[in-house]
């Protein structure tokens, strides 16, 4: 394959495009963590349910505007359902016991979808406005929608930097995650505190499944790969720091993007294709051996 | 006593961040001989200690154990070595019986931990060492005992029969007697003495009347720098002492 | 009273544990004496997962730590099974030992980095390192890639006698775990085994004591893992195929649930984990297709609301 420039500012766009994706889940991942000591492992169901509630509002709402927005409300109910019933009890629990009742959570979900919609992957008709390539040189032109994505993903990133910085809630939940011990002196209602959070999380992830919807099928256990990738970016960023959340979410889309043009071309199809996927869990792994706190992460308790 | 220290630190400097905790602290302990070290809460004694057996880091200074200096072995190398510990805050293992730690001990001791088919011994084959240790901290009736039943004064006991159990030439003692009552005290200052001619001991106390009974030596740390060093009676006339850290303690004695 | 209590729920505990073992031990002999050929790969498919489910708890009961990656030398057992008869290796005399001594390897050099690390990180670059080998083994295209391939040749005693006979390959099975299980229960009740549960229970007291529990607890897991790939090899002969499939974190978050459903730290909790996980799978299958469903909801509620596996099921009389 002829890597021209062309390709090369393309997969730069798209790694960006990962990035920012990776970068909503992660948010959610660092923050549970950080402030509920939480692991998470149907996370990426969220993204699952975004995905299937965007095609199934798309097809009973004409504006795509409103159908979005409809979505996100059930996520929210949906989200502040399952911590009121489920999640509030894993809290004081052990670690083994979150990843098991968590990873139940997954493979509940995994199904009730295609108890509700069936086995076949669901496709999202796009309003023509979001359709096309957008000009951007001459000889480049990149889809429309890929751009609309990442610009949305900077706005939630934005909103998100505003409401954790500008408000009360928000500061409480910044001094949660990186000094948990603290949230008991802020006088804070930790109720209200904990709800918020997983509710936020789940919401970021559920937009990111959102706007996945359209490009990828959407169909049962689709968040899941990206639910690992987003425990890496967190691991390798600094599980607590939002600032490495953001920073290797980039990297991460990045140099997956890149890797997958770059390593077949450096060591042939068969152990370029194994290093493509295995990539970022290598570099997941040595963050893990070197340097466990990770790029910007707190010392782990 | 021999001639050479068995334990012997220069000039020990261990910094948390601006702040000195341990400034320029230079101690020894001989073979048989006790020694006490006392000084006021935050004086800096835990972490004395932990740099002692290796738990944490020195700054600058040295550390030597029979001469050899160990500022870069391990914990478990200087355990190796001969040195043992008794923590403030019994470190046991809750699940297991309390004969099972000193089999442990033994283990630790011998190098024998690969041994991995052979049943290990238990309670019915004790070995005579174990249960001299045991019979000596009173503990023989509790052998078979998980350490979840063991009452306070109990698992002190117990944190000294691994020391011992241990084959170790030091014994770091961290407040052995806190929070015992009056006749467990007096068992175990008892028993303290009886250890004296077969160990060097480094003694961390709060119990002055204790510390005067036991000590052959007593190091007075305050503020994270040896203040005096000397025999008890020194240690109870110095007026250095006595304004520092004694003082009003003493009258009451 | 309280000691009664204690000692009581300890014994009893056992007991139970024992001859809940004892009556599987016995139907999986038995049960493939009928020659029905269903309830046969049944069994054997208990027996493989239980290999498995044991493997694991060595690591989770008694080292302490939560591994989300043995399906990755589950499935190098698999694949071993498969490469082997690909290139015409199918004498179990052959095959068995490439299992474990591959998986060994991998296993050692996963467990030497992993096992730096405790709690949280522990669970993520176990679960790292089995998404690397699953990529591995999807991305061998000569084997299939991501659909994998069909078993060429079971793995064979002699000729005439191979794993694809659904008694053989239950018999086969029960000796392996027996085996397994007598291992494992030497290797506990050994002096490496008290530093095990010594390292578990404190290990700042370990390293005051002389010993660092690395070496110790690094050997556990290399051998874990080869325990594990054992049945994976048998995995590979029950369904006569072999996939990444067998590598995913789904598998192994499945074999972290048999540890749990059966209590870990006991070595006999896990196989009626694997016993109960695969009756429940094939009940709910049978009734619904949406099983796993069912499954996740049994998972989530075990979390919640039994303290001690299935075997906490049976005790009473205060003792908790």
């Amino acid at each position: 394959m002829d890597i021209t420039i062309g390709l090369f500012i393309e997969q730069i766009f798209n790694g960006l495009q990962l990035g920012m994706i990776l970068f909503l889940m992660a948010v959610g991942v660092t923050l549970t963590f950080g402030v509920m000591n939480l692991i998470n492992l149907a996370h990426g169901s969220m993204l699952m349910v975004g995905a299937f509630l965007i095609a199934f509002t798309t097809s009973q709402i004409k504006s795509f505007g409103l159908a979005i927005f409809l979505a996100m409300i059930l996520v929210f109910l949906l989200s502040w359902v399952i911590e009121k019933v489920l999640v509030k009890q894993l809290y004081q629990k052990s670690h083994l016991d979150q990843v098991l009742a968590s990873f139940g959570l997954s493979i509940v979900f995994n199904d009730a979808v295609i108890m509700i919609w069936g086995k076949d992957p669901l496709f999202i008709n796009l309003p023509t406005w979001l359709e096309g390539p957008v000009q951007i040189t001459a000889d480049f032109s990149y889809p429309l929608y890929r751009l609309v994505i990442t610009a949305v993903a900077i706005a939630a990133g934005i909103v998100l930097w505003f409401l954790l910085t500008k408000t009360r809630l928000g500061m409480q939940i910044r001094a949660g995650a990186e000094k948990r011990e603290m949230i008991g002196a802020l006088g804070v209602n930790i109720n209200f505190l904990f709800t918020s959070v997983f509710a936020m999380s789940a919401l970021l992830a559920a937009l990111a499944g959102i706007m996945l919807g359209p490009m990828l099928s959407v169909q049962t256990g689709m968040g899941d790969p990206l639910l690992i990738l987003s425990l890496a970016v967190v691991v390798i960023g600094g599980i607590g720091s939002l600032k490495g959340a953001l920073y290797a979410a980039l990297l991460v889309g990045l140099v997956d993007t890149l890797g997958r043009m770059l390593w077949p071309n450096m060591l042939g199809p068969l152990v370029g294709n194994i290093i493509s996927n295995a990539a970022i869990y290598i570099l997941m792994a040595l963050v893990i051996a070197i340097r466990p706190t990770g790029l910007l992460g707190r010392k782990m308790g | 006593m021999s001639a050479l220290p068995i334990l012997e630190s220069i000039d020990l400097v261990k910094n948390f961040g601006a702040l000195s905790v341990t400034d320029k602290v230079s101690l020894s302990v001989f073979f048989g001989e006790l020694h006490a070290l006392i000084g006021p809460n935050g004086a800096g004694k835990s972490t004395l200690i932990n740099l002692i057996t290796g738990e944490l880091e020195v700054n600058s200074g040295s550390i030597y154990f029979e001469q050899k200096l160990i500022n870069s072995f391990s914990v478990a190398s200087r355990s190796r070595l001969g040195i043992s510990r008794a923590y403030q805050v019994p470190q046991l293992f809750p699940s297991m019986t309390v004969a099972d730690h000193l089999i442990m001990a033994e283990i630790a001791a011998s190098g024998s931990g690969f041994k991995m088919w052979a049943k290990r011994a238990n309670l019915n084959n004790l070995g005579h060492v174990q249960q001299n240790i045991l019979d000596q901290v009173g503990l023989i009736h509790m052998a078979s005992k998980p350490t979840a039943l063991l009452a306070h004064g109990q698992k002190r006991q117990l944190e000294l029969a691994i020391c011992l159990a241990s084959g170790a030439k030091l014994l770091i003692l961290d407040e052995p007697l806190a929070g015992l009552g009056p006749a467990e005290s007096a068992q175990m200052i008892k028993l303290l003495h009886s250890l004296k001619c077969s160990y060097g001991i480094l003694l961390v106390e709060h119990d002055m009347e204790a510390v005067f009974s036991l000590a052959d030596r007593i190091s007075v740390l305050v503020n994270g720098s040896i203040i005096a060093t000397g025999s008890p009676e020194l240690i109870k006339s110095d007026p250095i002492v006595k304004s520092a850290y004694l003082g009003d303690e003493l009258e009451s004695h | 009273m309280m000691l009664h209590n204690i000692m009581n729920s300890a014994a009893n505990k056992s007991n139970r544990l024992t001859i809940a073992f004892g009556i599987i031990f016995i139907l999986a002999i038995l049960i493939p004496l009928l020659d029905q050929v269903y309830y046969t790969k049944l069994v054997s498919r208990i027996l493989v997962f239980a290999i498995a489910a044991v493997s694991l708890d060595l690591i989770v009961g008694f080292v302490g730590r939560v591994s989300l990656g043995h399906a990755a030398f589950f499935g190098i057992g698999v694949y071993s099974a498969g490469v082997s008869a690909h290139f015409g290796v199918t004498q179990i005399w052959v095959v068995i030992p490439t299992a474990i001594l591959v998986s060994a390897v991998i296993g050692c050099f996963i467990g030497s980095i992993s096992l730096r690390t405790s709690g949280l990180y522990f669970i993520f670059i176990t679960l790292a390192f089995s998404q690397m080998i699953f990529f591995i083994a999807q991305g061998l295209r000569m084997f299939g890639g991501d659909d994998g391939f069909t078993l060429p040749a079971a793995t064979k005693w002699i000729d005439g006698f191979d794993l694809s006979q659904p008694k053989i390959l239950a018999y086969t099975m029960i000796v392996i775990l027996v085996f397994i299980v007598y291992i494992a229960h030497r290797l506990m009740n050994s002096n490496f085994g008290l530093i095990i549960l010594a390292s578990r229970d404190n290990s700042r007291k370990v390293n005051s004591m002389g010993l660092r529990p690395y070496p110790y607890q690094l050997t556990l897991f290399t051998i874990s893992a080869s325990m594990c790939a054992l049945g994976g090899v048998g995995f590979a002969n029950l369904n006569e195929y072999v996939s990444p499939a067998s590598i995913s974190w789904i598998q192994s978050g499945e074999f972290l649930f048999m540890v749990i459903l059966g209590s870990a730290g006991t070595l006999l909790g896990p196989i009626l984990g694997a016993a109960a996980f695969v009756c429940l799978e094939q009940i709910f299958s049978a009734w619904t297709e949406y099983w796993m469903f069912y499954l996740g909801i049994i998972l989530i509620l075990r979390v919640l609301f039994l303290k001690t596996g299935l075997l906490g099921l049976f005790q009473n009389r205060g003792s908790h």
